[in-house]
């Protein structure tokens, strides 16, 4: 439906911007305090076993943190740069984008994934009879190891396919349907007739009657967007997904050097 | 006020609640519901199922203690019992209770929103809650026989369990992710949803206490989270951070799991503060006293609730600094519970009372919970703690304020709120004649173990010395009397519900907005949004009054 109508529309739950960054904010929250226990772990055992983490620390690849470190650090702006293109309207950069945070994300795990493989080729991985013959401290600190850059690992990976479902809902034609299922016919039966009106009252399509063997009243609502335009609810849906891609980034520039740099 | 027909189609512009017809029927039509009146009687009904299997464990763990040596079960399947009974009741019972149920169906209704903010999460919620109750009933029942750690899941016990451990600690994780999304929906539903004219300071106080409780499940439920996750690690892969024999340290296990589970106690408490504000005015017939001395004290408790987690460790091995910091604040949390308390109270000195069975139901919360919240202070005492620790009194004390408190709070919400959510009434005088059984039947029980524990009865022990099997039968009479009121009490809902004469709209004489609703609240609650223009506890002197 190209121009305006009159047709009664009603969104049951109109999507409310603040509310759902609200919410967002929220959840990052719980992020913060998921791994501030880990954090409050670390802290611990490393005041506990200084000595232990301190030679544990060396056999990390601190060059291979730093290549990760600077990628996450990429997809951070890229992901941003996809935001504001999205806002400014350009969608086929915001598209770009994403797909560049997509890359580097994968790209980080492809790292993480050689980094890991070589720990355990080494015998080193909880539970490994080499590591069972360390020290208390250095199992400590390669379970800390594990645990912390595992769930991250995790949380790259649920950003992926959330960066990727935002990549499906921007890409995809900008067709939208809405069935509006309306209990009105006991109010608007006998006589009643039923029209979509347009902005200066012409009527669009045939007018119904709604007489006595009308049993239901439903509405189905087609609109295409033009290309430039899209779904403005992405808008706030990819703000959030950044967020938390966000999120990701920073614990990350936390473990970083807990793990790799101080030594 | 004649009883009306509630059930009538054009009051409304839209179908009441019970009567839509949506794109499904039936069943579908509820479990694929996001409408959140519907969301909160589906919590209802799993959380009464929960509650009185967990409560038929109950009865078995006080069963075995009438007589000295084994009685019914052996020590092994004790062990199981009060686990059991621990993780359903605490997991599956007080720390949703509240805010699922009657919350979900009254927040939306006391904001003069449609519905909360995020409807579909809200259903999910209720999906996550299903799922992790599943995933626990399955760890019962599977490998290894039922949990027998305690609902604590303390390190080194579950280090050296072998029963399924990881699934249960898994199910828990699963519960705290509903948990958490239900007070992510209920914080960003009263920040955005309040009708217009509704100001933080007119929203009633349930809502304050939601909101309170709403952040807690936010900022601590992920620390339960990480717990749950590193102890199901350490069993299934060996990740281990709590197993000494890895390195670890199981204290740091008592940490975590207290850093979420104490201010968890507040989650369970602070929704039924809330649900006592609401009843105190209505059947005081005044304005409550304290409005802002109540909304702020839910805030200050949920604060200061947050940072007393050491008081369940004073003998586990911290620092005396430590344990001098936690003992100072713990008791500063007394201080606006205190407040709570005293405006409760003050709220009913010249009010136009009516003795109805919410207020004695919130009534017995206040005598109960008061009780709970003095030996709580009590046992922050550090060298008293020492003398008390781990024995019955602190499973008083803690039955006290959670059955005392939060079930007793959740009782008189069911009894305030029955007419607007079901149209229906039940018998007052059966009401009243379950009060009195609990109240009784919970002070036999509940009161003796606090002696008890007091002279050296330890707790979690099958067994006990034959100087406490006096003490011990008193409490399983008790006991008796308790379930019995309890029984009564839900079979005089149930009858009110099917055969119940039909209610007035707004039988109590209540004044905050959904009391407003003629009959049963429609499909998106009201017909046109509210214009708030007072507070909500303004019970103006009606004309007959004044005659």
């Amino acid at each position: 439906m190209s121009s305006h109508s009159n047709a009664i529309v009603a969104h049951k739950h109109p999507s409310d911007v603040e509310g759902a960054k609200i919410a967002m904010w929220l959840f990052l929250f719980t992020e913060v305090l998921l791994f501030g226990g880990l954090f409050i772990l670390y802290a611990v055992y490393r005041y506990q076993y200084s000595l232990d983490f301190h030679l544990a620390a060396t056999e990390l690849n601190a060059s291979l943190g730093a290549i990760n470190t600077v990628v996450l650090l990429t997809s951070s702006l890229t992901v941003a740069l996809s935001i504001e293109a999205l806002r400014r309207g350009n969608r086929k950069l915001s598209l770009w984008m994403l797909f560049i945070t997509i890359v580097c994300a994968l790209t980080f795990m492809v790292i993480k994934y050689f980094e890991w493989s070589a720990k355990i080729h080494h015998g080193i991985y909880p539970g490994s009879e080499t590591l069972l013959t360390a020290s208390s401290g250095e199992i400590v600190f390669y379970n800390l190891y594990y645990a912390m850059t595992g769930l991250h690992g995790i949380h790259v990976l649920i950003g992926m396919g959330v960066l990727g479902g935002m990549f499906y809902f921007i890409a995809r034609k900008p067709i939208n349907k809405e069935a509006i299922n309306y209990d009105v016919v006991e109010r608007i039966r006998g006589g009643s007739r039923m029209a979509v009106l347009a902005d200066d009252g012409r009527e669009l399509g045939d007018v119904i009657n709604i007489d006595d063997k009308v049993e239901r009243v439903e509405i189905k609502v087609i609109y295409e967007n033009t290309p430039e335009k899209f779904d403005p609810r992405n808008e706030i849906k990819l703000e959030n997904s950044g967020l938390y891609w966000h999120i990701v980034d920073v614990i990350w520039i936390f473990l970083f050097p807990l793990f790799y740099l101080i030594i | 006020m004649a009883s009306r027909a509630i059930v009538d189609a054009n009051e409304h512009q839209e179908p009441i609640y019970l009567d839509y017809r949506g794109r499904y029927d039936g069943i579908l039509g509820w479990i694929l519901s996001t409408d959140h009146k519907r969301i909160g009687l589906m919590y209802l009904a799993a959380l009464v199922v929960f509650f009185l299997a967990a409560m038929t464990l109950g009865f078995f763990m006080r069963l075995e203690q009438w007589t000295v040596g084994q009685t019914i079960v052996d020590a092994k399947t004790y062990n199981t019992l009060f686990t059991v009974h621990g993780v359903i009741m605490v997991f599956l019972v007080v720390v949703p209770g509240i805010p699922a149920t009657l919350g979900n169906f009254f927040l939306p209704l006391q904001l003069g929103a449609k519905d909360v903010s995020f409807p579909r999460l809200n259903l999910t919620s209720w999906y996550l809650y299903m799922i992790g109750a599943l995933i626990i009933f399955l760890a019962l029942f599977t490998s290894g026989g039922l949990p027998d750690t305690g609902w604590t899941f303390y390190a080194p016990y579950n280090i050296r369990t072998t029963t399924n451990i990881p699934l249960a600690v898994f199910g828990v994780f699963i519960l705290g992710f509903s948990s958490i999304l239900t007070g992510l929906n209920f914080v960003t539903t009263m920040h955005q949803l309040r009708a217009p004219g509704m100001s933080w300071f007119r929203m009633p106080l349930f809502c304050w206490g939601l909101y309170a409780t709403g952040w807690i499940q936010v900022l601590a439920t992920p620390v339960l989270g990480i717990t749950m996750l590193l102890v199901l690690v350490e069993k299934t892969m060996s990740i281990g951070v709590f197993d000494p024999s890895l390195g670890g340290d199981p204290i740091l296990y008592q940490h975590l799991f207290w850093i979420y589970s104490h201010p968890a106690v507040y989650i369970m408490i602070l929704p039924a503060m809330g649900i006592i504000s609401e009843i105190m005015p209505t059947f005081a017939r005044r304005t409550i006293f304290g409005y802002k001395a109540i909304a702020y004290s839910s805030l200050a408790i949920a604060l200061a609730g947050s940072l007393v987690w050491g008081h369940h460790m004073f003998t586990s091995g911290q620092s005396y600094t430590a344990n001098v910091l936690f003992s100072l604040l713990t008791f500063l949390v007394g201080i606006p519970t205190a407040i709570k308390v005293l405006n409760w109270v003050a709220t009913l000195y010249r009010g136009a009372i009516r003795i109805e069975p919410p207020l004695l139901y919130a009534l017995s919360f206040i005598f109960l919970f008061s009780i709970g919240g003095f030996t709580g202070l009590m046992q922050g005492v550090l060298n008293v703690d020492v003398h008390l620790h781990d024995t019955y009194f602190v499973v008083a004390h803690f039955h006290y304020v959670m059955f005392g408190g939060t079930v007793m709070g959740l009782f008189a919400g069911l009894h305030y709120w029955f007419p607007k959510m079901f149209g229906k009434m039940y018998e007052k005088s059966w009401a009243n004649i379950s009060w009195a059984l609990q109240l009784i039947g919970f002070n036999m029980l509940y009161f003796t173990m606090l002696v008890m524990g007091y002279n050296g009865m330890p707790r979690r022990y099958y067994d006990h010395l034959i100087e406490f099997n006096a003490g011990h039968q008193l409490a399983t009479v008790g006991s008796w009397v308790l379930i019995a009121g309890i029984l009564i009490m839900f079979a005089n809902l149930l009858h009110g519900l099917l055969k119940g004469e039909e209610a007035d709209d707004n039988p109590w004489g209540g004044t905050t907005l959904e009391w407003s609703i003629k009959g049963l609240p429609p499909l998106e609650n009201f017909d046109e949004i509210p214009e708030v223009t007072q507070g909500p506890y303004d019970h103006n002197p009606e004309p007959e009054v004044v005659k």
